[in-house]
Order: C-alpha cells, then sequence, then structure tokens
C-alpha cells in the first residue's frame, strides 16, 4: 500500500470513528494482512444435538485469490462451511467445499446461502454469549473471530 | 322423407350425443375433472380435498379440513435445519408482525418433514422462538406423507455421515378461508412481496 493510500485510510478511518460510525473496539472484526472478517454472528441453538449456523463477512483486499481452507469453532466439534441450493423449489444442503476469495472481493456467508454449519456441539449457543471461530486461510493463516449468538429466530444483528 | 334424409339425422343426432357423453365425461371423470386437474396438476390440492391427519405442538390430532374458516400460511421443514426453517419462521413472524391484527383469525402451520426426530414435544419447544400464531405439526411417517401429497411437497432424507438431512419444498403456501390455494411465497421473497400475497388471502 502505497504511504498516500495508507494517510488516506487513516484520515477516512479517523473520521468515521470521530462520527461514530465504526467503534474502535469491534469484537466481531479481524484481520490477517488482507484478508478481513467480519459481522459474525450465529444462531441460539435447542440444547446441543441440533446444529447451529453461523454467518459472517469475508473480504480481500489484497492482490490474489485467497482460499479459505478449514474452520475451526470453540464450541463444536466440527465446522464447515455449507451451502444452500434451490431447485424447483426444494431447499439442499452441503458441504461448499473450500471457498474462494478472489482479490478485492467479498464473499457473504448469509441466511439462505453459504453458511458456516455447526455440528456436534459441546455446549448450547445461547444468546448474548460470544464464541470464537477461527477461519484459516491459505494465503492470510488463521484468522480468530469473535462471534456473538443471537436469537434463534434472529435473521442477523440489528442494523 | 326419403330414407337417406333419416338415416342423414339418425347420424348427426347420434353424433351429437356421443360428443356430449364424451364432453361430459371428460368434465366431471375424465381429463378434465376439477379434482382430477387438481390431483395431477404440480399445484397444492384446495384444503376441501385434502385427506390426511397430523398431531399439533399440543399433541391433538387435526384433520386438514379443520384449517377451513381461516386463512392458512403452510410450510414445511424441520428443526434439525440450522438456516432456510429458522429464517423462513423469523421471516414468517416478521410478516405476522407487519400485518398486526389482521392476524388474529389465521392459521399458520409448521410441518415437519422430520417426524423420526420432531416429536410433538420438540415442536412445542422450537417454535416458543417465533410468532405465537405458528403452529408446529408432527404425525407418523405416512400421516406427513399424506400432508405432502397434497401441497405437491417433495422431501427425502439425505444421510450425512453418522446423521441425516433434508431436503425439502421452502415455500410458503398461502390459502384463503375457504381453503383455496391463493399463492406461495418462495423463499428469498422480501416482506414488500410477501406481506400483500397474505392479504390478497385474509380479504377474500
Amino acid at each position: 500500500m502505497s504511504s498516500i493510500k495508507f494517510l488516506g485510510a487513516v484520515i477516512s478511518l479517523t473520521f468515521l470513528m470521530a462520527v461514530g460510525f465504526i467503534s474502535p473496539a469491534v469484537p466481531d472484526t479481524a484481520r490477517n494482512d488482507e484478508v478481513i472478517v467480519e459481522a459474525a454472528w450465529a444462531r441460539a441453538s435447542i440444547g446441543t444435538s441440533r446444529p447451529s449456523a453461523a454467518y459472517l463477512t469475508i473480504r480481500n483486499e489484497g492482490d490474489e485469490t485467497d482460499v479459505l481452507t478449514s474452520l475451526k469453532a470453540s464450541v463444536s466439534e466440527v465446522a464447515e462451511v455449507h451451502a444452500m441450493t434451490m431447485t424447483d423449489g426444494v431447499a439442499r444442503m452441503g458441504p461448499a467445499g473450500a471457498v474462494k476469495l478472489p482479490a478485492g472481493h467479498e464473499v457473504v456467508l448469509k441466511p439462505g446461502g453459504l453458511h458456516v454449519m455447526l455440528m456436534n456441539l459441546k455446549q448450547p449457543l445461547k444468546e448474548g454469549e460470544k464464541f470464537t471461530l477461527t477461519l484459516t486461510f491459505k494465503g492470510a493463516g488463521p484468522i480468530d473471530v469473535s462471534v456473538p449468538v443471537l436469537g434463534i429466530g434472529a435473521s442477523g444483528p440489528v442494523q | 322423407m326419403p330414407t337417406w334424409k333419416l338415416l342423414l339425422i339418425g347420424c348427426g343426432l347420434a353424433l351429437a350425443i356421443s360428443t356430449s357423453l364424451l364432453f361430459g365425461w371428460w368434465q366431471v371423470d375424465g381429463p378434465g375433472a376439477p379434482e382430477r386437474k387438481a390431483r395431477e396438476s404440480k399445484l397444492p390440492l384446495p384444503i376441501g380435498q385434502m385427506d390426511f391427519a397430523l398431531t399439533d405442538h399440543k399433541g391433538n390430532r387435526v384433520q386438514a379440513t379443520d384449517w377451513l374458516g381461516e386463512p392458512l400460511l403452510v410450510f414445511f421443514g424441520f428443526t434439525y435445519c440450522p438456516d432456510i426453517c429458522p429464517t423462513t419462521l423469523a421471516d414468517i413472524t416478521g410478516w405476522l408482525e407487519s400485518l398486526g391484527d389482521d392476524t388474529k383469525h389465521i392459521n399458520v402451520a409448521f410441518i415437519t418433514v422430520d417426524p423420526e426426530r420432531d416429536t410433538a414435544e420438540a415442536m412445542a419447544v422450537y417454535i416458543e422462538n417465533f410468532h405465537p400464531a405458528i403452529a408446529g405439526y408432527t404425525g407418523s411417517s405416512q400421516d406427513i406423507a399424506d400432508a405432502a401429497a397434497g401441497f405437491k411437497v417433495k422431501y427425502e432424507r439425505i444421510v450425512t455421515g453418522q446423521t441425516y438431512t433434508m431436503n425439502h419444498t421452502a415455500g410458503v403456501f398461502v390459502y384463503d378461508a375457504e381453503g383455496r390455494f391463493v399463492s406461495i411465497i418462495d423463499f428469498h421473497e422480501s416482506r414488500e412481496n410477501a406481506v400483500p400475497k397474505i392479504r390478497r388471502a385474509l380479504e377474500r
């Protein structure tokens, strides 16, 4: 990043902070090099027998494609990206495999699309609590993000 | 009158009679019959033509026809579904909240496609997280198959390692108070689209 670009980023960030758009202690945003993970949240679970889902946005601000190769959650034995697909009105769900992050793009995991399946929960996900999700990228390496748990009936963080 | 004329009239009459008989059969019992048309079409049947019973989340046995008299929303899913089912039930909750008092007289049915795991008790605990108008329904595998056939819903069990998930039709069916099918609200349809569809059913 050129120094002018960097200065520009610092100034705009300071401005945004000053006007209150972003708080300096955003707990659910994490970055490593050029990969940023943000806006993470998960649905509360009923007990531990049912799987739960987590959602987040990954931005690749680098110049090269990166790949999300694996996930690890503190609350479940298994965490993997699944995709929901719709054919003739029938919803199907299955592992999405490694998620590609083209340079300069963002991948949004949201209800009804890609989501992190949290399977074999070690503890119930309770509304208001947080857990740590580690996303490992081929280029950027591991990134820890704090995931707030919202209600079962939540569709995302309240805007 | 010459014989050939009589013969011609006779033939014409016979043709007319057999044509109307054929037409009548076509419309009443044949491929043109409304019931048969409904059964063979991909559209859900009217509630009045459905013949199944389910167990609600309170443990009561109910007939499909018990829904008649009030508009009805129906969604098939299962409680082990982490993504699309809670999303749809949250959407339905949002639609009902937008409709406000109009939803005092509406039935909302969440029918499981996974009766093995979704007992009446499991449904009761699950639906507590959504709008109070939403009722949960389960039953035997046959009950669920019969209900799904009425709504033309498809579902299948997919084994994944030691557990399984379900593929299933994901739209929300909208019926008016007389049990006539009004429309389907597809997944991903906005609230701006969904609410008028429900209003249409409420106003019919």
